[in-house]
């Protein structure tokens, strides 16, 4: 039966489909990862951003061999004196030099120990701070996401889903939180927590993600509405899908990726609003490890910044290139993972 | 509510039976009175074709019987859908979900949007399958692939772990029946199955349904625009008018003997290999009526040559012609093929 099945069923169109090679790497991560991935790595954007994503995964990873902790917290800037001058890069150490590290010698040609960006007033060292607060941006920016994220998809994803008075609710409330201007309300409820929980980066953290998880909710929930209506939902339905299945194996996996898109961008967002809060003084004490605190350091000089330049440059490229890195990645993600891209061989 | 009185299980000696199934949508608009007290039955291995134009409520009706009209905004006001001795309408929700799929599946009218773009064709095989079946991974992918080897799908065992994009049309709705078919389901519901195929392939997906339903011994109805696809397959033909039955009978009598304005008009506008050239096809005139604010005689009535007086204030119900053949128009014995 099969036999004579197979040769009056198997007609001309599929036979002549050419049949596409993959190689064995597509086969173990399936065609989809595959192809975002070999896209990732062949869009000049996302190489771009991948290399400095590395460059800075990197500083962060290796800090202790960068800048080789003086005190118990290695988040804690090194002073050099309290002078209240800054000094510019290349000013030997006077005071609790740093134990040099072993790409030191061979590089620099020297046993001495220098700022080697400089001290801010205060005599902050400047290297210290950019290269720890790399490990901080990365934090905060991780932390702060993944909670909004969390939060914003779980709120937008029961608000599709379940629809009605309850979408009705959830989403007014979002509304509301909307309607704050985000760095006000950032700055107000981080005020509000920092009696409360301790000056530190806990308050600037928690208040981002108060009113950061609002943008997907919103996201999450068109994108599953518009997915809702598709027809394969239809005919996952028909063949007696559970409802939470339906939501969570047909329905989020194509209406996800725009929000993950959206996620990588407001990693450098919050990056960014972060080092404004501690710019304001909000957040960490003096002297943590933190981009926003380094430029914060540069306010009462800002009139002399062609003598003082390295106070705001060195922080504020790194704070502008972290920012571009998730930027350009998050930019080809969309471009690789956009559903409307695919389909054609 | 009869307190306390057992009212007996709607018993039917037919494997399915519809009656009077009435869907309605509340929108802002309006009420759409969708589907209007419709009644059938349809028994084992047959195949009930369902025609008529877009928007008569065809595809509606199939939903309602599947309980998978979005609610709101709409209601199946009421009926019954007695499938194998019981009421589907009267299920829970979860002894529905037992029902879709694995006694009665469905395929519909664009493989393209009913696949899912980013699951294998083998997980959506075998979902159904270890849903259903109980069978577990390795138990449901030799399933699956069985059954891709019976819709005609070479090299299946390659083909499982491709997703809907490296796949054509055509296979797409080989692989859609497969899904369907893959619990061995008593009835299939084929919701324009070809439409958005082209003609060749269309050809080869309806000998192919036909086939496996004499093969698996499934009833199929086989819902269409496309009166020459039905003429072909299906044992008897429902033709529908703005939610409503108006013609049912044998597919011989509707096609040679046709008794509504209606029917003979689409039959009328059906190219005819045998007639003279040059002459112009058939259209019924007008528009289907607008399913909120329905007319209050004959829905058809405006479009109709044939129509009476009595037709724009009397709904005409469906009356017996011949034995098996139902025709709902006051003037159906005047209503003949030329």
């Amino acid at each position: 039966m099969t036999n004579e099945t197979k040769q009056t069923l198997v007609i001309d169109e599929e036979q002549f489909l050419p049949r596409r090679e993959m190689s064995n790497l597509e086969r173990w991560l399936g065609t989809d990862t595959y192809r975002a991935l070999r896209g990732m790595v062949t869009n000049p954007t996302s190489i771009v951003g991948l290399v400095l994503l590395g460059l800075f995964l990197f500083i962060a990873l290796a800090a202790p061999i960068l800048a080789p902790p003086i005190s118990s917290n290695p988040y804690q800037i090194p002073r050099d004196g309290y002078g209240s001058v800054p000094k510019p890069p290349g000013t030997l150490w006077n005071s609790r030099q740093p134990e040099l590290p072993f790409w030191w010698k061979p590089i620099m040609g020297t046993d001495q120990w220098v700022h080697i960006m400089g001290t801010a007033s205060g005599q902050w060292d400047i290297y210290y701070g950019v290269v720890w607060g790399t490990r901080t941006a990365l934090q905060v920016g991780l932390l702060i996401t993944f909670v909004g994220a969390a939060v914003g998809i779980t709120i937008g994803a029961v608000s599709a889903y379940y629809g009605g008075w309850l979408d009705m609710v959830l989403m007014r409330i979002t509304d509301i939180f909307m309607a704050f201007p985000f760095m006000l309300a950032a700055m107000t409820l981080s005020a509000v927590l920092t009696p409360v929980l301790g000056k530190g980066l806990f308050p600037p953290m928690i208040a981002l993600m108060a009113f950061g998880w609002t943008g997907f909710a919103r996201l999450l929930r068109s994108d599953i509405l518009s997915v809702r209506e598709r027809e394969y939902v239809l005919a996952a339905q028909v063949i007696g899908v559970k409802d939470a299945r339906i939501l969570f194996r047909h329905i989020l996996p194509n209406a996800i990726f725009p929000t993950l898109v959206l996620g990588s961008m407001r990693i450098g967002s919050y990056v960014i609003t972060f080092a404004g809060l501690s710019f304001l003084g909000i957040g960490a004490e003096v002297g943590y490890a933190d981009w926003g605190q380094l430029l914060s350091f540069a306010r009462a000089w800002m009139t002399n910044l062609g003598e003082y330049w390295y106070i705001v440059i060195f922080p504020g490229v790194a704070l502008v290139l972290f920012t571009l890195s998730w930027n350009l990645v998050g930019d080809a993600l969309r471009d690789v993972l956009d559903p409307r891209m695919q389909g054609s061989r | 509510m009869a307190v306390g009185i057992d009212l007996g299980k709607p018993t039917s000696q037919h494997l399915l039976e519809v009656r009077d199934l009435t869907t309605r949508f509340y929108t802002e608009d309006g009420v759409v009175h969708a589907v209007n007290g419709i009644s059938y039955t349809l028994d084992e291995g047959e195949t009930l074709g369902v025609v008529g134009e877009s928007g008569c409520g065809k595809s509606v009706h199939a939903l309602s019987m599947m309980r998978l009209i979005p609610i709101p905004p709409g209601k199946i006001e009421k009926g019954e859908v007695i499938f194998k001795g019981r009421d589907l309408l009267k299920l829970s929700e979860e002894e529905m979900r037992h029902i879709r799929g694995a006694e009665i599946a469905m395929i519909f009218q664009d493989p393209m949007t009913s696949l899912n773009p980013v699951l294998t064709i083998g997980f959506q095989i075998t979902e159904s399958l270890q849903l259903h079946q109980g069978m577990d991974k390795a138990q449901s992918r030799e399933r699956a692939l069985e059954l891709l080897d019976m819709v005609g799908i070479p090299e299946a065992a390659l083909r499982l772990d491709d997703y809907p994009h490296q796949f054509s049309g055509g296979m797409r709705q080989r692989a859609m029946i497969a899904m369907g078919l893959s619990c061995n389901p008593s009835i299939l519901i084929a919701d324009e199955p070809t439409t958005a195929l082209d003609v060749t392939i269309q050809a080869q997906i309806v000998d192919l349904v036909k086939r496996l339903q004499d093969k698996l011994g499934m009833t199929v109805i086989w819902i269409t625009h496309d009166l020459g696809v039905v003429a072909g397959m299906a044992d008897r033909v429902n033709v529908m008018y703005a939610g409503s039955i108006i013609e049912t009978g044998p597919v011989k009598y509707i096609y040679g003997d046709p008794h509504h304005p209606y029917t003979l008009g689409l039959l009328g506008s059906l190219p005819n290999p045998e007639g003279s050239m040059g002459v112009r096809l058939y259209s019924i005139p007008g528009e289907p009526p607008d399913l909120v604010g329905m007319p209050k005689g004959c829905p058809f009535a405006p479009r109709c040559t044939f129509k009476v007086e009595r037709c724009l204030h009397e709904m005409p119900m469906l009356e017996e012609i011949e034995p098996g053949h139902l025709a709902a128009c006051w003037e159906k014995d005047r209503v003949r093929r030329v």
